[in-house]
Protein backbone atom coordinates (compact mmCIF):
# COMPACT_ATOMS: atom_id res chain seq x y z
CA UNK A 1 0.00 0.00 0.00
CA UNK A 2 1.17 3.33 -0.86
CA UNK A 3 1.28 6.45 1.10
CA UNK A 4 1.38 8.69 -2.08
CA UNK A 5 -1.93 10.34 -2.53
CA UNK A 6 -3.24 9.58 -6.03
CA UNK A 7 -5.59 11.68 -7.20
CA UNK A 8 -6.32 10.39 -10.41
CA UNK A 9 -9.54 8.36 -9.66
CA UNK A 10 -11.09 10.91 -7.82
CA UNK A 11 -13.89 12.66 -9.13
CA UNK A 12 -15.32 15.67 -7.02
CA UNK A 13 -18.42 16.21 -8.82
CA UNK A 14 -18.77 12.96 -8.19
CA UNK A 15 -18.96 13.32 -4.66
CA UNK A 16 -21.65 16.32 -4.83
CA UNK A 17 -23.58 14.33 -7.21
CA UNK A 18 -23.87 11.20 -5.06
CA UNK A 19 -24.21 12.58 -2.05
CA UNK A 20 -27.02 14.77 -3.03
CA UNK A 21 -28.42 12.16 -4.51
CA UNK A 22 -28.20 9.77 -1.08
CA UNK A 23 -29.83 13.22 0.52
CA UNK A 24 -32.92 13.13 -2.25
CA UNK A 25 -33.24 9.33 -1.45
CA UNK A 26 -33.09 9.49 1.74
CA UNK A 27 -35.83 12.50 2.58
CA UNK A 28 -38.25 10.79 -0.10
CA UNK A 29 -38.40 7.71 1.47
CA UNK A 30 -39.49 9.36 4.62
CA UNK A 31 -43.00 9.07 3.65
CA UNK A 32 -43.86 11.14 7.48
CA UNK A 33 -42.12 14.06 6.13
CA UNK A 34 -42.62 14.31 2.38
CA UNK A 35 -46.22 13.80 2.48
CA UNK A 36 -46.63 16.70 4.95
CA UNK A 37 -44.61 18.87 3.55
CA UNK A 38 -45.68 18.48 0.04
CA UNK A 39 -49.29 18.76 0.88
CA UNK A 40 -49.26 21.62 3.41
CA UNK A 41 -48.70 24.20 1.49
CA UNK A 42 -50.92 23.25 -2.06
CA UNK A 43 -54.04 22.15 0.95
CA UNK A 44 -53.70 25.76 2.97
CA UNK A 45 -53.69 27.34 -0.87
CA UNK A 46 -56.74 25.34 -2.33
CA UNK A 47 -58.42 26.40 1.27
CA UNK A 48 -57.66 29.88 2.05
CA UNK A 49 -57.02 30.74 -1.28
CA UNK A 50 -59.23 29.12 -4.33
CA UNK A 51 -61.99 27.94 -2.12
CA UNK A 52 -63.13 30.56 0.34
CA UNK A 53 -61.73 34.00 -0.90
CA UNK A 54 -61.10 33.33 -4.47
CA UNK A 55 -63.42 36.82 -5.24
CA UNK A 56 -61.59 38.80 -2.39
CA UNK A 57 -59.29 41.80 -3.44
CA UNK A 58 -61.72 42.05 -6.63
CA UNK A 59 -60.55 38.13 -7.46
CA UNK A 60 -57.14 38.59 -7.19
CA UNK A 61 -56.67 36.73 -4.46
CA UNK A 62 -55.11 33.30 -5.61
CA UNK A 63 -52.98 35.60 -7.33
CA UNK A 64 -51.64 37.12 -4.33
CA UNK A 65 -51.79 34.38 -1.98
CA UNK A 66 -50.11 32.35 -4.53
CA UNK A 67 -46.57 34.54 -4.03
CA UNK A 68 -46.93 34.30 -0.15
CA UNK A 69 -47.71 30.80 -0.16
CA UNK A 70 -45.20 29.74 -2.80
CA UNK A 71 -43.19 31.59 0.22
CA UNK A 72 -44.31 29.68 2.82
CA UNK A 73 -43.90 26.20 0.69
CA UNK A 74 -40.41 27.24 0.19
CA UNK A 75 -38.65 27.93 3.70
CA UNK A 76 -40.72 24.91 5.16
CA UNK A 77 -38.14 22.33 3.31
CA UNK A 78 -35.58 24.67 4.12
CA UNK A 79 -36.04 24.72 7.41
CA UNK A 80 -36.64 21.39 8.09
CA UNK A 81 -34.08 19.57 5.69
CA UNK A 82 -31.39 22.11 7.55
CA UNK A 83 -33.16 22.19 11.35
CA UNK A 84 -34.61 18.97 12.12
CA UNK A 85 -32.28 17.00 9.58
CA UNK A 86 -28.78 18.17 10.69
CA UNK A 87 -29.93 18.33 14.11
CA UNK A 88 -30.64 14.26 14.12
CA UNK A 89 -27.31 13.60 12.43
CA UNK A 90 -25.45 15.51 14.84
CA UNK A 91 -26.90 13.84 17.44
CA UNK A 92 -26.63 10.07 15.63
CA UNK A 93 -22.69 10.88 15.08
CA UNK A 94 -23.37 10.43 11.97
CA UNK A 95 -22.13 14.00 11.00
CA UNK A 96 -19.07 13.00 13.26
CA UNK A 97 -18.62 10.16 10.99
CA UNK A 98 -18.61 11.67 7.88
CA UNK A 99 -16.31 14.82 9.17
CA UNK A 100 -13.82 12.22 9.68
CA UNK A 101 -13.20 10.64 6.06
CA UNK A 102 -12.33 12.78 3.23
CA UNK A 103 -15.83 14.36 2.41
CA UNK A 104 -15.81 17.94 1.56
CA UNK A 105 -17.89 19.47 4.08
CA UNK A 106 -19.00 21.32 1.14
CA UNK A 107 -20.80 18.56 -0.12
CA UNK A 108 -23.09 17.56 3.02
CA UNK A 109 -24.51 21.18 2.84
CA UNK A 110 -25.07 21.37 -0.75
CA UNK A 111 -26.89 17.99 -1.00
CA UNK A 112 -28.93 19.47 1.37
CA UNK A 113 -29.66 22.90 -0.19
CA UNK A 114 -30.64 20.90 -3.25
CA UNK A 115 -32.59 18.71 -1.18
CA UNK A 116 -34.43 21.81 -0.03
CA UNK A 117 -34.46 23.42 -3.50
CA UNK A 118 -35.79 20.13 -4.91
CA UNK A 119 -38.84 20.03 -2.71
CA UNK A 120 -39.65 23.71 -3.34
CA UNK A 121 -39.88 23.25 -6.99
CA UNK A 122 -42.29 20.58 -6.33
CA UNK A 123 -44.44 22.66 -4.50
CA UNK A 124 -44.19 25.36 -6.10
CA UNK A 125 -44.88 24.44 -9.46
CA UNK A 126 -47.83 22.48 -7.49
CA UNK A 127 -49.28 25.44 -6.79
CA UNK A 128 -48.87 27.44 -10.33
CA UNK A 129 -50.44 24.53 -11.57
CA UNK A 130 -53.43 25.13 -9.27
CA UNK A 131 -53.09 28.71 -9.26
CA UNK A 132 -53.69 28.39 -12.93
CA UNK A 133 -55.97 25.86 -13.35
CA UNK A 134 -58.69 26.45 -10.32
CA UNK A 135 -57.94 30.36 -9.26
CA UNK A 136 -57.71 31.60 -12.96
CA UNK A 137 -54.68 33.36 -12.15
CA UNK A 138 -52.75 34.71 -15.44
CA UNK A 139 -49.63 36.11 -14.75
CA UNK A 140 -46.66 36.97 -17.98
CA UNK A 141 -44.46 34.85 -18.78
CA UNK A 142 -41.72 36.66 -17.53
CA UNK A 143 -44.05 37.16 -14.35
CA UNK A 144 -44.09 33.04 -13.88
CA UNK A 145 -40.57 32.80 -14.33
CA UNK A 146 -39.54 35.68 -12.35
CA UNK A 147 -41.62 34.31 -9.03
CA UNK A 148 -39.90 31.13 -9.78
CA UNK A 149 -36.70 32.56 -9.54
CA UNK A 150 -37.35 34.59 -6.74
CA UNK A 151 -38.99 31.89 -4.31
CA UNK A 152 -36.06 29.35 -5.27
CA UNK A 153 -33.22 32.08 -4.66
CA UNK A 154 -34.97 33.23 -1.51
CA UNK A 155 -35.16 30.06 0.31
CA UNK A 156 -31.17 30.03 0.74
CA UNK A 157 -31.38 32.70 3.90
CA UNK A 158 -33.54 29.52 5.73
CA UNK A 159 -31.19 27.09 4.52
CA UNK A 160 -28.67 29.01 6.70
CA UNK A 161 -31.23 29.97 9.68
CA UNK A 162 -31.90 25.93 9.61
CA UNK A 163 -28.53 25.42 9.78
CA UNK A 164 -27.69 26.84 12.57
CA UNK A 165 -30.65 25.87 14.12
CA UNK A 166 -29.87 22.05 13.55
CA UNK A 167 -25.73 22.83 14.78
CA UNK A 168 -27.23 24.34 17.48
CA UNK A 169 -30.48 22.06 18.96
CA UNK A 170 -31.05 19.08 20.21
CA UNK A 171 -31.99 16.34 17.77
CA UNK A 172 -35.18 16.09 20.53
CA UNK A 173 -35.95 19.76 20.49
CA UNK A 174 -35.50 20.72 17.20
CA UNK A 175 -38.95 19.19 15.21
CA UNK A 176 -40.98 21.33 17.74
CA UNK A 177 -38.64 24.63 17.84
CA UNK A 178 -38.71 24.70 14.10
CA UNK A 179 -42.36 24.39 13.64
CA UNK A 180 -42.79 27.17 16.73
CA UNK A 181 -40.21 29.17 14.44
CA UNK A 182 -41.86 28.44 11.40
CA UNK A 183 -45.73 28.24 11.61
CA UNK A 184 -45.81 31.85 13.80
CA UNK A 185 -43.51 33.29 11.17
CA UNK A 186 -45.28 32.06 8.38
CA UNK A 187 -48.50 33.90 10.36
CA UNK A 188 -47.37 36.93 11.18
CA UNK A 189 -45.45 37.41 7.94
CA UNK A 190 -48.83 37.66 6.28
CA UNK A 191 -48.23 34.47 4.23
CA UNK A 192 -51.44 33.21 5.22
CA UNK A 193 -53.29 36.11 5.25
CA UNK A 194 -52.52 39.44 3.26
CA UNK A 195 -50.67 41.48 5.39
CA UNK A 196 -52.71 44.71 4.24
CA UNK A 197 -55.47 43.21 6.63
CA UNK A 198 -53.38 43.30 9.68
CA UNK A 199 -53.51 46.11 12.16
CA UNK A 200 -51.07 48.81 11.91
CA UNK A 201 -48.74 47.22 14.68
CA UNK A 202 -48.57 44.16 13.31
CA UNK A 203 -46.98 45.18 9.93
CA UNK A 204 -44.72 46.97 12.06
CA UNK A 205 -43.60 43.48 14.07
CA UNK A 206 -43.33 41.69 10.69
CA UNK A 207 -40.37 43.31 9.67
CA UNK A 208 -38.35 40.99 11.92
CA UNK A 209 -39.30 37.79 9.86
CA UNK A 210 -37.26 37.42 6.79
CA UNK A 211 -40.57 35.39 5.75
CA UNK A 212 -42.00 38.92 5.35
CA UNK A 213 -39.01 39.98 3.59
CA UNK A 214 -39.43 37.50 1.29
CA UNK A 215 -43.13 37.71 0.45
CA UNK A 216 -42.52 41.27 -0.46
CA UNK A 217 -40.23 40.55 -3.21
CA UNK A 218 -42.13 37.76 -4.51
CA UNK A 219 -45.29 39.77 -4.44
CA UNK A 220 -43.75 42.62 -6.04
CA UNK A 221 -43.95 41.00 -9.62
CA UNK A 222 -47.16 41.04 -9.80
CA UNK A 223 -47.00 44.58 -7.80
CA UNK A 224 -48.96 43.59 -4.67
CA UNK A 225 -46.43 44.76 -2.12
CA UNK A 226 -46.87 46.95 0.24
CA UNK A 227 -44.88 49.64 -1.85
CA UNK A 228 -41.93 50.21 0.39
CA UNK A 229 -38.74 50.54 -1.36
CA UNK A 230 -37.59 47.17 -2.72
CA UNK A 231 -33.84 47.69 -1.91
CA UNK A 232 -34.59 47.57 1.77
CA UNK A 233 -36.88 43.78 1.69
CA UNK A 234 -33.51 42.91 -0.13
CA UNK A 235 -30.89 43.81 2.04
CA UNK A 236 -32.62 42.95 4.73
CA UNK A 237 -33.17 39.61 3.69
CA UNK A 238 -29.09 39.63 2.84
CA UNK A 239 -28.04 41.04 6.09
CA UNK A 240 -30.04 38.37 7.78
CA UNK A 241 -28.28 35.70 5.37
CA UNK A 242 -25.24 36.31 6.46
CA UNK A 243 -26.06 36.62 10.19
CA UNK A 244 -27.23 33.35 10.02
CA UNK A 245 -24.34 32.05 7.66
CA UNK A 246 -21.87 33.93 10.42
CA UNK A 247 -24.02 32.01 13.47
CA UNK A 248 -24.43 28.25 11.72
CA UNK A 249 -20.49 28.92 10.91
CA UNK A 250 -19.51 29.58 14.33
CA UNK A 251 -21.56 26.70 15.79
CA UNK A 252 -20.06 24.27 13.27
CA UNK A 253 -16.58 25.67 14.86
CA UNK A 254 -17.26 24.84 18.40
CA UNK A 255 -19.24 21.68 17.48
CA UNK A 256 -16.33 19.71 15.84
CA UNK A 257 -13.05 21.36 18.07
CA UNK A 258 -12.77 20.89 21.66
CA UNK B 1 11.50 -2.51 14.74
CA UNK B 2 11.10 -1.94 10.96
CA UNK B 3 13.21 0.41 8.85
CA UNK B 4 9.66 1.79 7.57
CA UNK B 5 8.36 5.20 8.62
CA UNK B 6 5.82 4.63 11.70
CA UNK B 7 2.44 5.30 10.01
CA UNK B 8 1.39 7.25 13.45
CA UNK B 9 3.59 8.67 15.73
CA UNK B 10 2.46 9.79 18.90
CA UNK B 11 4.78 11.84 21.15
CA UNK B 12 4.54 13.02 24.61
CA UNK B 13 1.17 13.58 24.41
CA UNK B 14 -1.19 15.26 27.34
CA UNK B 15 -4.34 16.04 27.78
CA UNK B 16 -6.49 18.11 30.59
CA UNK B 17 -10.13 17.75 30.97
CA UNK B 18 -10.53 20.55 33.43
CA UNK B 19 -9.05 18.72 36.74
CA UNK B 20 -8.64 15.57 35.40
CA UNK B 21 -5.63 14.43 33.18
CA UNK B 22 -7.24 12.49 30.49
CA UNK B 23 -3.72 11.59 29.01
CA UNK B 24 -0.52 11.99 30.55
CA UNK B 25 2.66 11.98 28.08
CA UNK B 26 1.39 8.95 26.28
CA UNK B 27 4.42 8.28 23.23
CA UNK B 28 4.06 5.40 20.38
CA UNK B 29 4.26 4.93 17.05
CA UNK B 30 2.48 2.22 14.86
CA UNK B 31 3.98 0.72 12.09
CA UNK B 32 2.48 -0.19 8.54
CA UNK B 33 0.56 -3.70 8.78
CA UNK B 34 0.74 -3.61 12.34
CA UNK B 35 -2.13 -4.75 14.60
CA UNK B 36 -1.99 -3.05 17.42
CA UNK B 37 -4.65 -3.06 20.93
CA UNK B 38 -5.77 -0.02 22.83
CA UNK B 39 -6.38 -1.71 26.45
CA UNK B 40 -7.76 -0.19 29.21
CA UNK B 41 -10.45 0.22 31.91
CA UNK B 42 -13.29 2.62 31.18
CA UNK B 43 -12.06 6.19 31.92
CA UNK B 44 -8.63 4.97 31.27
CA UNK B 45 -7.93 7.44 27.73
CA UNK B 46 -9.04 5.45 24.96
CA UNK B 47 -11.52 7.24 23.07
CA UNK B 48 -9.51 10.48 23.96
CA UNK B 49 -6.58 9.20 22.08
CA UNK B 50 -8.60 8.20 19.52
CA UNK B 51 -10.10 11.34 19.06
CA UNK B 52 -6.88 13.05 19.07
CA UNK B 53 -6.09 11.02 16.02
CA UNK B 54 -8.86 11.72 13.77
CA UNK B 55 -8.35 15.32 15.44
CA UNK B 56 -11.79 15.88 16.86
CA UNK B 57 -9.53 17.06 20.38
CA UNK B 58 -6.75 19.11 20.20
CA UNK B 59 -3.46 17.78 22.25
CA UNK B 60 -2.34 20.53 25.31
CA UNK B 61 1.18 19.48 24.59
CA UNK B 62 2.61 16.60 22.63
CA UNK B 63 2.88 16.05 18.91
CA UNK B 64 1.11 13.70 16.98
CA UNK B 65 1.64 13.02 12.79
CA UNK B 66 -0.64 10.48 10.59
CA UNK B 67 2.17 9.66 8.05
CA UNK B 68 3.80 12.64 8.17
CA UNK B 69 0.61 14.62 8.38
CA UNK B 70 -1.47 16.49 10.59
CA UNK B 71 -4.56 14.71 12.15
CA UNK B 72 -7.78 16.30 10.65
CA UNK B 73 -5.86 17.49 7.58
CA UNK B 74 -7.37 16.04 4.05
CA UNK B 75 -4.40 13.79 3.35
CA UNK B 76 -5.04 12.55 7.21
CA UNK B 77 -8.46 11.67 6.32
CA UNK B 78 -7.38 10.32 3.34
CA UNK B 79 -5.53 7.44 5.07
CA UNK B 80 -7.54 6.27 7.83
CA UNK B 81 -11.15 4.98 8.00
CA UNK B 82 -12.87 5.07 11.29
CA UNK B 83 -15.26 3.34 13.43
CA UNK B 84 -16.16 5.14 16.30
CA UNK B 85 -18.59 4.36 19.21
CA UNK B 86 -22.23 5.13 19.32
CA UNK B 87 -22.69 5.65 15.88
CA UNK B 88 -26.36 5.74 14.32
CA UNK B 89 -26.74 5.30 10.56
CA UNK B 90 -29.66 7.13 8.65
CA UNK B 91 -31.86 3.91 7.99
CA UNK B 92 -33.35 5.18 4.94
CA UNK B 93 -30.38 3.99 2.60
CA UNK B 94 -29.32 0.50 1.60
CA UNK B 95 -26.08 -0.51 3.03
CA UNK B 96 -25.21 -0.35 -0.98
CA UNK B 97 -26.18 2.99 -0.93
CA UNK B 98 -24.19 4.17 1.80
CA UNK B 99 -21.18 2.27 1.32
CA UNK B 100 -21.06 3.54 -2.66
CA UNK B 101 -21.63 7.23 -1.15
CA UNK B 102 -18.71 6.78 1.06
CA UNK B 103 -16.38 4.56 -1.46
CA UNK B 104 -16.51 8.15 -3.64
CA UNK B 105 -14.75 9.87 -1.04
CA UNK B 106 -11.47 8.33 -1.62
CA UNK B 107 -8.93 8.84 -4.40
CA UNK B 108 -8.18 4.71 -4.43
CA UNK B 109 -10.76 2.96 -2.97
CA UNK B 110 -11.64 -0.91 -3.09
CA UNK B 111 -14.47 -2.02 -5.75
CA UNK B 112 -18.44 -2.02 -3.27
CA UNK B 113 -17.77 -5.93 -4.02
CA UNK B 114 -14.88 -6.12 -2.73
CA UNK B 115 -15.72 -4.08 0.64
CA UNK B 116 -19.09 -6.42 0.66
CA UNK B 117 -17.23 -9.23 1.06
CA UNK B 118 -14.74 -8.36 3.10
CA UNK B 119 -17.31 -6.91 5.82
CA UNK B 120 -19.10 -10.16 5.06
CA UNK B 121 -22.66 -7.89 3.94
CA UNK B 122 -23.16 -9.45 0.48
CA UNK B 123 -26.59 -10.81 1.21
CA UNK B 124 -27.78 -7.66 2.99
CA UNK B 125 -26.72 -5.16 0.52
CA UNK B 126 -30.22 -3.91 -0.12
CA UNK B 127 -30.98 -4.00 3.20
CA UNK B 128 -31.46 -0.74 5.49
CA UNK B 129 -29.75 -0.59 8.53
CA UNK B 130 -32.48 -0.25 10.78
CA UNK B 131 -33.33 -3.96 10.28
CA UNK B 132 -30.04 -5.60 11.03
CA UNK B 133 -29.07 -6.91 14.04
CA UNK B 134 -26.10 -5.25 16.47
CA UNK B 135 -23.20 -7.45 14.60
CA UNK B 136 -24.60 -6.79 11.29
CA UNK B 137 -24.62 -3.22 11.62
CA UNK B 138 -21.34 -3.07 13.27
CA UNK B 139 -20.16 -5.28 10.35
CA UNK B 140 -21.96 -1.80 7.91
CA UNK B 141 -19.53 0.21 10.32
CA UNK B 142 -16.40 -1.35 9.31
CA UNK B 143 -17.31 -1.60 5.67
CA UNK B 144 -17.55 2.34 5.68
CA UNK B 145 -13.80 2.42 7.65
CA UNK B 146 -12.31 0.30 4.76
CA UNK B 147 -14.41 1.01 1.76
CA UNK B 148 -12.14 4.15 1.35
CA UNK B 149 -8.97 1.79 1.33
CA UNK B 150 -7.03 3.53 3.82
CA UNK B 151 -3.87 2.07 5.22
CA UNK B 152 -4.88 2.34 8.58
CA UNK B 153 -7.81 1.81 10.53
CA UNK B 154 -8.91 3.19 13.66
CA UNK B 155 -11.64 1.06 15.39
CA UNK B 156 -13.07 2.57 19.06
CA UNK B 157 -14.35 -0.37 21.11
CA UNK B 158 -16.16 -2.31 17.41
CA UNK B 159 -17.55 -5.18 19.13
CA UNK B 160 -18.94 -3.47 22.78
CA UNK B 161 -22.26 -5.09 23.36
CA UNK B 162 -21.95 -8.07 20.44
CA UNK B 163 -22.57 -11.54 21.63
CA UNK B 164 -19.56 -14.31 20.97
CA UNK B 165 -20.88 -15.23 17.39
CA UNK B 166 -20.99 -11.72 16.47
CA UNK B 167 -17.60 -10.68 17.83
CA UNK B 168 -16.40 -14.05 16.02
CA UNK B 169 -17.35 -13.14 12.43
CA UNK B 170 -16.58 -9.58 13.74
CA UNK B 171 -12.74 -10.82 14.28
CA UNK B 172 -12.95 -13.03 11.44
CA UNK B 173 -13.16 -9.73 9.09
CA UNK B 174 -9.92 -7.86 11.08
CA UNK B 175 -7.98 -10.94 10.29
CA UNK B 176 -8.94 -10.66 6.77
CA UNK B 177 -7.79 -6.67 6.96
CA UNK B 178 -4.74 -7.53 8.46
CA UNK B 179 -3.51 -10.11 6.13
CA UNK B 180 -4.43 -7.45 3.13
CA UNK B 181 -2.01 -5.09 5.20
CA UNK B 182 -3.54 -2.69 6.82
CA UNK B 183 -2.46 -1.52 9.81
CA UNK B 184 -5.21 -1.56 12.33
CA UNK B 185 -5.51 0.35 15.90
CA UNK B 186 -8.49 -1.05 18.08
CA UNK B 187 -9.38 -0.55 21.50
CA UNK B 188 -11.23 -2.64 23.88
CA UNK B 189 -11.36 -3.88 26.95
CA UNK B 190 -12.41 -7.55 26.16
CA UNK B 191 -8.60 -9.57 26.93
CA UNK B 192 -9.01 -12.32 24.36
CA UNK B 193 -10.06 -9.72 22.05
CA UNK B 194 -6.65 -8.50 22.58
CA UNK B 195 -5.18 -11.62 22.76
CA UNK B 196 -6.43 -13.00 19.93
CA UNK B 197 -6.05 -10.19 17.31
CA UNK B 198 -3.13 -7.75 18.12
CA UNK B 199 0.26 -8.05 17.61
CA UNK B 200 1.47 -5.63 20.23
CA UNK B 201 -0.91 -4.46 22.96
CA UNK B 202 -0.32 -0.81 24.58
CA UNK B 203 -1.97 -0.91 28.04
CA UNK B 204 -3.49 2.44 28.95
CA UNK B 205 -4.35 3.02 33.06
CA UNK B 206 -5.41 7.33 34.40
CA UNK B 207 -4.07 8.39 30.96
CA UNK B 208 -0.51 7.10 31.47
CA UNK B 209 0.56 4.61 28.92
CA UNK B 210 2.10 2.05 31.70
CA UNK B 211 3.26 -1.11 29.24
CA UNK B 212 3.74 -1.67 25.88
CA UNK B 213 4.64 -5.24 24.07
CA UNK B 214 3.29 -8.15 22.61
CA UNK B 215 0.26 -10.41 24.67
CA UNK B 216 3.19 -12.81 25.15
CA UNK B 217 5.80 -10.22 26.80
CA UNK B 218 2.95 -8.77 29.05
CA UNK B 219 2.00 -11.86 30.76
CA UNK B 220 5.87 -12.38 31.24
CA UNK B 221 6.47 -9.50 33.12
CA UNK B 222 3.78 -10.40 35.86
CA UNK B 223 5.80 -13.57 35.62
CA UNK B 224 4.92 -16.66 33.70
CA UNK B 225 2.50 -18.94 36.09
CA UNK B 226 -0.39 -18.99 38.40
CA UNK B 227 -0.42 -21.35 41.21
CA UNK B 228 -3.55 -22.40 42.96
CA UNK B 229 -4.07 -24.37 45.77
CA UNK B 230 -6.16 -25.67 48.91
CA UNK B 231 -4.55 -25.21 52.80
CA UNK B 232 -5.75 -25.24 56.02
CA UNK B 233 -2.99 -22.88 56.45
CA UNK B 234 -3.79 -19.19 57.06
CA UNK B 235 -2.47 -16.54 54.29
CA UNK B 236 -0.64 -15.10 57.47
CA UNK B 237 1.07 -18.06 58.08
CA UNK B 238 2.18 -18.39 54.42
CA UNK B 239 3.53 -14.76 54.30
CA UNK B 240 5.44 -15.04 57.02
CA UNK B 241 6.64 -18.23 56.14
CA UNK B 242 7.44 -17.52 52.46
CA UNK B 243 9.37 -14.01 51.53
CA UNK B 244 8.35 -11.77 48.89
CA UNK B 245 5.62 -13.58 48.03
CA UNK B 246 2.23 -12.11 47.48
CA UNK B 247 -0.84 -14.63 48.61
CA UNK B 248 -4.55 -14.11 47.43
CA UNK B 249 -7.22 -15.89 48.71
CA UNK B 250 -9.96 -16.45 46.58
CA UNK B 251 -13.24 -18.83 46.78
CA UNK B 252 -11.30 -20.72 49.63
CA UNK B 253 -8.30 -21.66 46.88
CA UNK B 254 -4.81 -19.44 47.38
CA UNK B 255 -3.58 -17.88 44.47
CA UNK B 256 -0.21 -17.10 44.01
CA UNK B 257 1.92 -15.52 41.00
CA UNK B 258 5.23 -16.12 40.02
CA UNK B 259 8.17 -15.82 37.67
CA UNK B 260 9.99 -19.11 39.27
CA UNK B 261 7.12 -21.44 39.66
CA UNK B 262 9.75 -24.09 40.14
CA UNK B 263 11.16 -22.76 43.36
CA UNK B 264 8.03 -21.61 44.82
CA UNK B 265 6.37 -25.42 44.87
CA UNK B 266 9.31 -26.50 46.57
CA UNK B 267 9.29 -23.83 49.06
CA UNK B 268 5.02 -24.56 49.16
CA UNK B 269 5.44 -28.16 49.63
CA UNK B 270 8.16 -27.40 52.60
CA UNK B 271 5.72 -25.16 54.36
CA UNK B 272 2.76 -27.54 54.11
CA UNK B 273 2.88 -31.17 53.06
CA UNK B 274 -0.73 -31.23 53.11
CA UNK B 275 -1.68 -28.87 50.39
CA UNK B 276 -4.00 -30.45 48.15
CA UNK B 277 -5.84 -29.55 44.14
CA UNK B 278 -2.76 -27.94 43.44
CA UNK B 279 -2.85 -26.49 39.82
CA UNK B 280 -0.12 -25.11 37.98
CA UNK B 281 -1.71 -22.54 34.77
CA UNK B 282 0.28 -20.62 32.67
CA UNK B 283 -1.30 -16.66 33.60
CA UNK B 284 -3.86 -15.43 31.64
CA UNK B 285 -3.81 -11.80 29.92
CA UNK B 286 -6.72 -10.82 32.27
CA UNK B 287 -4.56 -11.74 35.21
CA UNK B 288 -1.28 -9.51 34.08
CA UNK B 289 -4.11 -6.75 33.11
CA UNK B 290 -5.72 -6.58 36.62
CA UNK B 291 -1.69 -6.55 37.78
CA UNK B 292 -1.05 -4.00 35.31
CA UNK B 293 -3.82 -1.76 35.79
CA UNK B 294 -5.83 -1.88 38.63
CA UNK B 295 -2.86 -2.32 41.08
CA UNK B 296 -1.49 0.76 39.60
CA UNK B 297 1.79 1.56 38.12
CA UNK B 298 3.74 1.59 41.53
CA UNK B 299 3.37 -2.00 41.45
CA UNK B 300 4.45 -2.46 37.82
CA UNK B 301 7.43 -0.34 38.14
CA UNK B 302 8.43 -2.68 40.44
CA UNK B 303 7.53 -5.80 38.31
CA UNK B 304 9.08 -4.36 35.38
CA UNK B 305 12.52 -3.95 37.61
CA UNK B 306 12.26 -7.59 38.52
CA UNK B 307 11.41 -9.06 34.99
CA UNK B 308 14.82 -6.51 33.90
CA UNK B 309 17.02 -7.83 36.80
CA UNK B 310 15.51 -11.39 36.09
CA UNK B 311 15.88 -11.56 32.27
CA UNK B 312 19.46 -10.34 33.28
Amino acid sequence: MNTQINKSNYDAKAVYWLESRAELLKTFRDMGFTIPSLIFPAMFYIFFGLVFNKSAMSGQMPSYLLATYGVFGVIGPALFSFGVGVASERQQGWLTLKQCTPMPISAYFFARVVTAQVFGLIIVFSLFILGAVFGNVELTRTQWILTLLCLVIGSLPFCAMGLWLGLTLSAKAAPATVNLIYLPMAFLSGLWIPIQLFPEFMQSLAWIFPAFHLSQLTLAIQGFHLKFDLIWHLSILVLMTVVFFFLAFRAFKKMSIN
Amino acid sequence: MTDKHPLINVNGLTKMFGELKALDGVSFSIEPGEVVALLGANGAGKTTLINHLLARVTPDSGTISVANHKPGSYAARQLIGTVLQATQIPSNLTIYEHIELFTSYYPNPMTIEETLSLASLDALKNRYFDTLSGGQQQRVFFALAVCGNPNIILLDEPTVGLDVNARREFWNCITELKSRGTAILLTTHYLEEADALADRILVLADGKLVQQGTSESIKQKLGGKRIRFRSTKTIAEWESSIDMVRFDLRGGYFDVISESPEKLLCALLKTDPDLFDLTVDQISLEDAFLNLSVLGTKHLSTSAITSKEHAA
